[in-house]
């Protein structure tokens, strides 16, 4: 029987994770995420799971990758700064192939910024943060139910794709209080790591499966011998400067998401099928957004509206046939135009593209969003 | 009841070795010389007494000292 | 070759291995897997972590658990894998640069931590991979490449900062004593919590060049020269002791280790009877 609870934001995404499965939580405090941490420190113990806290963010997510090699589901949350500080480790889970869960409950930047004050200027950074190429798996709740549904998707993608998985909440989603309907333990599915079953003298670590080109996984523990490296490496896992072993390597980084690209991508839309106007928001921003659509339904506008709910890999090409029909996209977001760089490649200047920005620490008005949606229409 | 020298193997693992020469510094009984390729060779096994002083400094993990069963 | 159990260690396929001729670390090597073979450890249940530089380069070599991590940041990840499996033996080598430079805060926090873990911090007073750059334990005055004109930042006592920060066990050696090397690091790992084992290495190709030991002989020399034993030093003044390297087990205390407190606290919440 699934039960009604009412949680705060990143409470409601540390109870998803934990129903992910998340037994290993590495971390440091930081606003607005610091009660993703305290949830963690006080539940983990009490289910046999670990949690501590490091000496600094880098030692953070360096614990959270450590957990997960020794075969734990792993997690570690985060703001802007601490955000920074992590890209380079999250490097080496991407080229060591480690599943890992990583928060983002983004405030105001750059630099210390706005600590309580909501934003959105980490996107481009979740996609392009951590140096070189690597597929990315980023996801924008914009609800307190989706927080805790997201853990679960994200700690599910990750398990799949042996790579990190991003969650972008802000600090309105993180710090707000909602209803939220667990569901029934068992009733959503949970994806484990795919582990190896062949003797440990065979096993090759970085050997793709036939199936689906991803290779399985074994825990530091329990009975496989692999070795781990940031440098590039062939299939045993070994540094390899051979151009043939490296373009496999690298390009299998960015061939996990493409690949699966529509088994990844989510979004949510509302009154698009005869829209003049698509608003694309995600994120609390979102939230804004439709009750502004909505309004302007009323006033009898002919408007749509898009929530990408994977802001990684970007719906581009359902955004492009909404965008084509409609005529005009309208960006509302919380930097100074990140993600609408996405829309503009994404519609290939098949339709106008308006950027709306508001950097100053508040959050929209529905009715500022409604005045911009009527200055298009006309 | 014999009590003769112990007699002592001695290899290098010529692959291995870079010619790098501690062990011919730490060696008490100078059982090496380089060979022709300045690789590391015990021309004198006959001298070693064992003290696998050589096995544990080379940095290449080369040398191979035992102790020969056959010297009854 | 070493002996056969040490031997088994090995991944020998990627032998001879990338350490230049007569550099340290080999001899490092070797002492750490005897120590690992004569403390019974299976291959199966040891993680051999590294950061990033010549000395990280040895877990590719043993076939054990091995994990090849970013620059400085080996200890978080260890200690990640200490908590999530207490069971494991760990043994984590670093460079001078690794462990003290990038890696000092967390060096520090592992040794207050006191989680069990055996760091063995390869002290060749250079960043050898990079090309001879100066370290924060190159010796005052010394040339390297960052210090054209002789380094004038003071170097760090590394036992001593492992000492303060609360490591149970510390102790030095050199490569010039490789069987002391094996019996601190067997030490080490026989200790149930934090261990700093400070091995003095040589590198003759990027700082022996510039500081007149420019021959893996000179160096092994040198270290021979300057190392004094503890209770020696002990009753040598301070002026005497300048330039010397002391060697000898500086801590060895008990301890409660970090992963048995995690465990008692899961006990103490009854999450062991999920």
């Amino acid at each position: 029987m699934p039960r009604v609870e009412f949680w705060q934001g990143n409470v409601s995404l540390a109870y998803g994770a934990l129903a992910a499965g998340c037994r290993f939580f590495g971390g440091y405090p930081i606003t607005p995420s610091s009660e993703i941490a305290e949830t963690m420190a006080e539940k983990l113990p009490t289910l046999n799971g670990r949690f501590i806290q490091m000496e600094d963010e880098i030692a953070g997510i360096a614990a959270t990758i450590g957990g997960s090699v020794a075969g734990y589901k792993a997690m570690t949350a985060t703001s802007g700064p601490g955000f920074s500080l992590k890209q380079e480790n999250m490097g080496l889970a991407y080229m060591a192939e480690i599943p890992i869960v990583i928060v983002d409950v983004m405030r105001g930047g750059p630099s210390t910024g706005l600590p309580t004050s909501i934003a959105q200027q980490d996107v481009m950074q979740a996609r392009w943060g951590s140096h070189g190429d690597h597929g990315t798996i980023a996801y924008a709740p914009s609800s307190v139910q989706e927080c805790y549904e997201i853990a679960i998707k994200a700690f599910n993608m990750a398990e799949r794709f042996r790579q990190p998985v991003l969650i972008m909440s802000d600090e309105v989603l993180g710090h707000m209080r909602e209803k939220v309907v667990v569901p029934e333990e068992g009733s959503l599915p949970i994806v484990n790591r795919k582990r190896p079953t062949c003797d440990p003298g065979e096993f090759i670590p970085y050997k793709p499966d036939q199936a689906d080109n991803l290779p399985p996984m074994a825990s530091f523990g329990d009975g496989y011998r692999w070795h781990i490296t940031g440098l590039t490496h062939n299939e045993w896992g070994f540094p390899t400067n051979c151009a043939e072993e490296i373009a496999k390597k690298c390009a299998r980084l960015m061939d996990k998401v493409s690949a699966y690209r529509d088994d990844i991508v989510e979004y949510e839309t509302e009154s698009v099928d005869d829209a003049k106007i698509i608003v694309v928001a995600y994120g609390s921003v979102a939230r804004t957004a439709l009750s502004a659509v909505r309004q302007a339904r009323k006033n009898g506008l002919k408007v749509g509206y898009f929530r990408p709910i994977t802001l990684w890999p970007f719906p581009d090409r359902e955004i492009e046939t909404l965008a084509e029909k409609a005529g005009t996209v309208l960006v509302p977001e919380l930097n100074f135009g990140q993600m609408v760089l996405e829309v503009e490649r994404a519609i290939h200047g098949k339709a106008g593209v308006v950027q709306m920005s508001l950097v100053n620490g508040e959050l929209f008005q529905p009715s500022e969003i409604l005045k911009k949606i009527e200055e298009v229409a006309r | 009841m014999s009590c003769l020298p112990k007699i002592f193997s001695v290899v290098v693992n010529s692959h291995w070795c870079k010619g790098c020469g501690l062990c011919m510094a730490v060696c008490p009984k100078k059982v090496f010389d380089f060979d022709e390729n300045l690789k590391s060779t015990p021309t004198r096994v006959q001298d070693c007494i064992g003290c696998k002083q050589c096995e544990n400094i080379c940095p290449d993990l080369a040398i191979t000292v035992e102790e020969r069963g056959d010297n009854a | 070759m070493p002996r056969p159990e040490v031997l088994d260690w090995l991944r020998n396929k990627f032998f001879p291995h990338m350490w230049c001729p007569g550099c340290g670390h080999g001899i490092i090597m070797h002492a750490i897997l005897r120590a690992l073979v004569a403390s019974g450890k299976t291959k199966e249940e040891t993680v051999i972590a590294s950061g990033i530089g010549c000395s990280s380069r040895m877990p590719g070599y043993i076939d054990a658990c091995t994990m090849h991590t970013t620059h400085g940041r080996s200890l978080g990840f260890a200690t990640g894998i200490k908590l999530a499996r207490p069971e494991l033996t760990i043994v984590d080598v670093m460079g001078d640069g690794d462990c003290t430079a990038i890696g000092g805060n967390h060096f520090i926090h592992a040794c207050r931590r006191n989680i069990g873990i055996t760091a063995v911090v390869m002290n060749n007073n250079i960043y050898g991979m990079t090309g001879g750059q100066a370290s924060p334990t190159t010796p005052l005055g010394a040339k390297a490449t960052t210090a054209p004109f002789g380094v004038i930042d003071p170097p760090f006592d590394v036992c001593k900062l492992a000492q303060g920060a609360g490591a149970t066990y510390v102790a030095r050696a050199t490569i010039a004593q490789p069987l002391l090397c094996e019996q601190y690091i067997k030490n080490g790992i026989a200790n149930k919590g934090f261990s700093v084992v400070e091995i003095i290495s040589s590198c003759h190709t990027q700082f022996g060049r510039r500081n007149n030991r420019r021959t893996p002989l000179d160096n092994l020399n040198y270290l021979k020269g300057a190392s004094v034993p503890l209770v020696k030093a002990e009753g040598m003044a301070p002026e005497e002791l300048e330039g010397k390297i002391v060697t000898g087990e500086f801590v060895k205390r008990e301890g409660t280790e970090y992963t048995d407190l995690y465990l008692e606290l899961i006990a103490r919440v009854g999450g062991d009877r999920v």
